[in-house]
């Protein structure tokens, strides 16, 4: 349970076509994670999908049943808001049985799924609170408790991680990730954040403009990016992109190298650079070099130990297994 | 060292405005109570430099034995509990309606602010002598169009005609903190509730209605303290008749028609304690919405 189609669906506000026609399908038990940069439509797509914006055109199939003009409520899906959108005058307890308390369900089934919910998501300790009295990582685990009692057929998330920490942030992808395996529901997530798409997602959509730009695996994404937009955007640090001379020696209006598959040596090389900025992770060294022709800067990952300072000239070699080509379109060429 | 030193300072410079504000509550408050134990018919040629005489409690004895006493006390409650349910039933409607964004919002919101800078004394006459009068007003055309007998409004319904007048006078004010209220709720959380499977009406009552708690205790209080002194409405409609006589109406009454400025006073102190009572209680229902 929890398929969910996309047949030509648009949305405009007014005059603004904000989402010009798209197909997608998601699949039952699928994580999708929809990705691009800010107000490139995720939000207004997973909106459409929830029900809290109609359709211009187009229509929204879910488990197969036309759900265009379905009222929210009806859709059977469930959504954490970015502001987690916690009733601020209820307890933990009353924020959760909210979606129970709407559907007339029994008070002892009610009590089941809190208590149950409580303990996933650490919660326990904190159901007579009001949602003021916590913390930010808490806050957002009473929105996901809310969502989960109500067994919704898929999960919507709108950048639920956005207002935490980083390290917060992380411990919080991996509970939704386990979350998602334990419970196998269908998961779409909203995010701006690549590395998040990457490391939860079964399948990204990469949005921009509204439009599609590629739909796969995070590794189909990684390795054979569709065009220039998603070769830039997913992957970091980003993908060096190269245009002119040393393009067309390779039959492409642009090419592609990313910082991890090129060789530096202090010795000899294809190309010649000297060293910018020098960022150390302790693992991982990238090193922003200019003087490469037709990109600038050109960064390049090495071991934590290699040692280069500001000013040094360094020679580069790109590993051509993994160079990409692109045409003037912005399109791959195989 | 430094929060002491401008704790102090902070202290110096609040005191005038303290000062002030002690003694523009405490004279007139010494002065009531102080008049309120004497004799003091000015008419009759007392007079505060040849001295008043004590006369303990009778002031107080007589205001409450006066048979206009416990109706004034019940026509003031009314006043106030009716306009204060008008002015939030119809504020909370009102602001829904004003936050729904439509066409002209801007030129709307401005018309339904009006009514509260029509001065009271006018509003009231307008209400009188447009409306309920019972040959020419509209009210009476209104009637006479569907052949019924135009009713006496400030005679035969005194009081629900003061209480429209007044609510109608104090409905702008209720939805103006309405409507900032409503305002600034998360849509979000409408649309969380929405996805809950809450319809509308239950939007309303789980979500909008908690949200505003705060704004209704804030009008409540606020109307009620300029409520229970309304003055000019009744002074120009109905004059005290028929069953209209408010507190502070029947303390102007007894001080400048008897010209008995003792038993005014002790009227004062009656409606000073009847207000303290209300503000207790009030403090108590609602006061707790206050609380952050
Ligand atoms: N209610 C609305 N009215 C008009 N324009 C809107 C509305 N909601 C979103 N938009 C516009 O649609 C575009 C996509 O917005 P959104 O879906 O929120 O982007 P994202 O979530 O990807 O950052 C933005 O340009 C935004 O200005
Ligand atoms: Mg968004």
């Amino acid at each position: 349970m929890g398929r969910i189609v996309l047949d030509q669906v648009s949305k405009s506000f007014g005059e603004v076509e904000v989402i010009p026609p798209l197909d997608l399908t998601i699949d039952d038990g699928e994580f999708t994670v929809f990705v691009g940069p800010s107000g490139c439509g995720k939000s207004t797509l997973l909106r459409l999908i929830a029900g809290l914006e109609d359709t211009t055109s187009g229509h929204i199939r879910i488990d197969g049943e036309d759900a265009t003009n379905v009222s929210p409520a009806k859709r059977g899906l469930a959504m954490v808001f970015q502001s987690y959108a916690l009733y601020p005058h209820m307890s933990v307890r009353k924020n959760i049985a909210f979606p129970m308390r709407m559907a007339k369900m029994s008070q002892e089934e009610q009590d089941k799924r809190i208590d149950a919910a409580a303990k996933a998501l650490n919660l326990t300790d904190y159901l007579d609170r009001r949602p003021g009295q916590l913390s930010g990582g808490q806050r957002q685990r009473v929105a996901i408790g809310r969502a989960i009692v109500r067994e919704p057929s898929a999960f919507l998330f709108d950048e639920p991680l956005s207002n935490l920490d980083a390290a917060l942030r992380v411990g919080m992808r991996m509970e939704i990730s386990e979350l998602h395996k334990k419970l196998d529901t269908t998961m779409i997530y909203v995010t701006h954040d690549q590395v998040e798409a990457m490391t939860m997602a079964d399948k990204i959509v990469v949005l921009q403009a509204g439009v599609i730009e590629q739909v796969g695996t995070p590794l189909e994404l990684y390795r054979t990016p569709r065009n220039v937009f998603v070769a830039g955007f997913i992957g970091s640090p980003k993908m060096n992109l190269i245009e002119g001379a040393e393009a067309a020696k390779h039959d492409a209006h642009t090419i592609g190298i990313r910082p991890e598959h090129i060789d530096v040596s202090t010795t000899e090389g294809l190309w010649q650079g000297t060293v910018g900025v020098a960022e150390h992770l302790g693992s991982d060294t990238f090193i922003h070099i200019h003087g490469v022709p037709g990109c600038e800067p050109m960064t390049v990952r090495t071991d934590g130990e290699f040692g280069v300072k500001h000013g040094d000239t360094v020679y580069l070699t790109p590993n051509l297994a993994h160079l990409h080509r692109f045409d003037a379109e912005g399109l791959r060429l195989e | 060292m430094a929060t002491q030193h401008s704790r102090s300072a902070a202290r110096l410079m609040m005191a005038p405005a303290v000062i002030l504000l002690l003694g523009w509550m405490l004279v007139p408050l010494t002065m009531t109570l102080f008049f309120s134990f004497k004799k003091y018919l000015p008419l009759r040629g007392d007079s505060v430099a040849n001295g008043l005489e004590w006369v303990g409690f009778a002031n107080y004895a007589r205001f409450l034995s006066s048979s206009s006493f416990w109706p004034s006390v019940q026509a003031t409650l009314i006043i106030v509990g009716g306009v204060l349910v008008i002015t939030i039933v119809f504020g909370i409607l009102l602001a829904i309606l004003l936050d729904q964004p439509m066409w002209g919002q801007g030129v709307v919101r401005i018309m339904v602010i009006a009514p509260f800078f029509v001065m009271p004394t006018v509003s009231a006459l307008v209400w009188k002598n447009m409306f309920m009068d019972p040959t020419n007003g509209i009210l009476a055309h209104l009637w006479k169009a569907f052949g019924a007998e135009p009713v006496q409004w400030l005679s035969q319904a005194s009081l629900p005609s003061l209480i429209l007048i007044v609510s109608w006078q104090w409905l702008p004010f209720a939805t103006l903190i309405l409507l900032t209220a409503i305002q600034s709720l998360d849509s979000e959380q409408l649309e969380a509730a929405e996805m809950d499977g809450a319809p509308v009406l239950k939007r309303f009552w789980f979500i909008i209605l908690p949200h505003l708690s705060r704004a209704i205790t804030i009008v409540i209080l606020i109307q009620t303290i300029f409520l229970l002194a309304i003055f000019a409405e009744i002074f120009v409609t109905t004059g005290g008749a028929f069953g209209t006589k408010t507190l502070s109406y029947l303390i102007f009454q007894r001080v400048l028609e008897s010209q008995n400025v003792g038993l005014g006073s002790a009227g004062g102190v009656y409606a000073i304690i009847l207000a303290n009572i209300l503000a207790v209680l009030l403090m108590r229902v609602v006061g707790k919405n206050l609380d952050a």
